[in-house]
């Protein structure tokens, strides 16, 4: 078999260069083992977490998840998941900032509702500006509304996620449509963030164009997360392998591969 | 003696003055963990100067997994 084409194809966020376009969180995962296992065969440089209390007292000999994330090998994403305000999500990344030693780079997200974690962009557009005066490279989610995302990019976010469908659904891009019209306009990347749950749908975000995919669930509720992980570090090279190489036109009707000349009669 | 809540419990603390030896005394002096007092965030290079005083405030915080 030949080798692969070597793409020079650099994945640039807030002037951090990264190969991987596969973008990972570390929820939901049987044990820390698991947890390190499918993050590594995914090949993510970018690796999302997020802030809770300490237990006071209960377990001092808990695992820390950053002993086997570490800082030195990932680039950390502290996520703002669970923050209902724009107070709360800015109060997190100060928080995820101090805790990562200055690190400030950040995923935003404000979300509206429990049932769906649907996003709240009026939120979400006050906690961008503020965190964007503060100093921090904002990577921000978002709904799949292409209004809102040139605005959060104009507001100087330094990557704009919509989402495919709900956190957690596994229903896959379920407006590609939409995806497209952010596409089009975007300066910055525009990462699909949430609604995957198999490898075909990360690999339709990347033949969309999209800079990258990130992920939690469809790979953590996978039945076999570990191999889950690579099938998805796959897919995600392949759409972006697909997009690079530039599809064939569509056509209404057959149009045959074999010549007609020299048919036998 | 004096009482404080850290992470929304209510604590009663006796012979700690500092941030460091709260810190300490809770098993949390060596892990990755960043601290507010009354909502401002105390670098760690202020955890040995911060006094602690009667009816502070105090979260803690740590990474876990999420997306």
């Amino acid at each position: 078999m030949t080798p692969d084409i070597i793409l020079n194809d650099p994945f640039i966020v807030a002037d951090r260069t990264f190969t991987s376009r596969l973008m990972i969180g570390t929820g939901k995962y049987k044990d820390m083992e698991e947890t390190r296992l499918a993050i590594e065969t995914s090949g993510a440089e970018i690796v999302t977490l997020a802030l809770r209390r300490t237990n006071i007292g209960q377990n001092p000999n808990e695992p820390n998840l950053l002993d086997v994330i570490s800082p030195e090998k990932y680039c950390i994403l502290p996520n703002t998941a669970f923050c209902y305000t724009a107070e709360e999500a800015v109060r997190t990344c100060r928080l995820a900032r101090e805790l990562l030693g200055g690190h400030n780079l950040v995923k935003l997200e404000v979300l509206g509702d429990e049932k769906t974690l649907y996003p709240n962009v009026t939120e979400t557009l006050k906690a961008a500006e503020v965190l964007i005066n503060d100093g921090f490279n904002v990577m921000v989610y978002t709904s799949d509304d292409p209004l809102i995302a040139k605005r959060l990019e104009d507001m100087g976010c330094v990557a704009v996620m919509p989402l495919g469908a709900p956190i957690g659904s596994g229903l896959g891009i379920s407006n590609p449509h939409n995806i497209k019209l952010i596409l089009e306009n975007a300066q910055v990347p525009i990462i699909v963030d949430a609604g995957v749950g198999t490898p075909s749908d990360a690999t339709l975000a990347m033949e969309l164009g999209c800079a990258g995919v990130l992920m939690n669930s469809a790979v953590a509720h996978a039945q076999q997360p570990v191999l889950m992980a690579q099938a998805m570090r796959k897919a995600v090279e392949c759409g972006r392998e697909g997009y690079l190489a530039g599809r064939m036109p569509r056509k209404a009707y057959a149009s045959a591969s074999s010549p007609i000349e020299g048919t036998i009669s | 003696m004096i009482r404080l809540t850290v992470n929304g419990e209510t604590m009663q603390l006796y012979s700690t003055d500092n941030l460091k030896q709260l810190l300490e005394s809770l098993h949390l002096g060596q892990k990755r963990i960043a601290v507010e007092v009354n909502r401002e965030i105390i670098p760690q290079s202020l955890h040995q100067s911060t006094r602690i005083r009667e009816g502070d405030k105090v979260e803690i915080v740590r990474a876990i997994g999420g997306g």
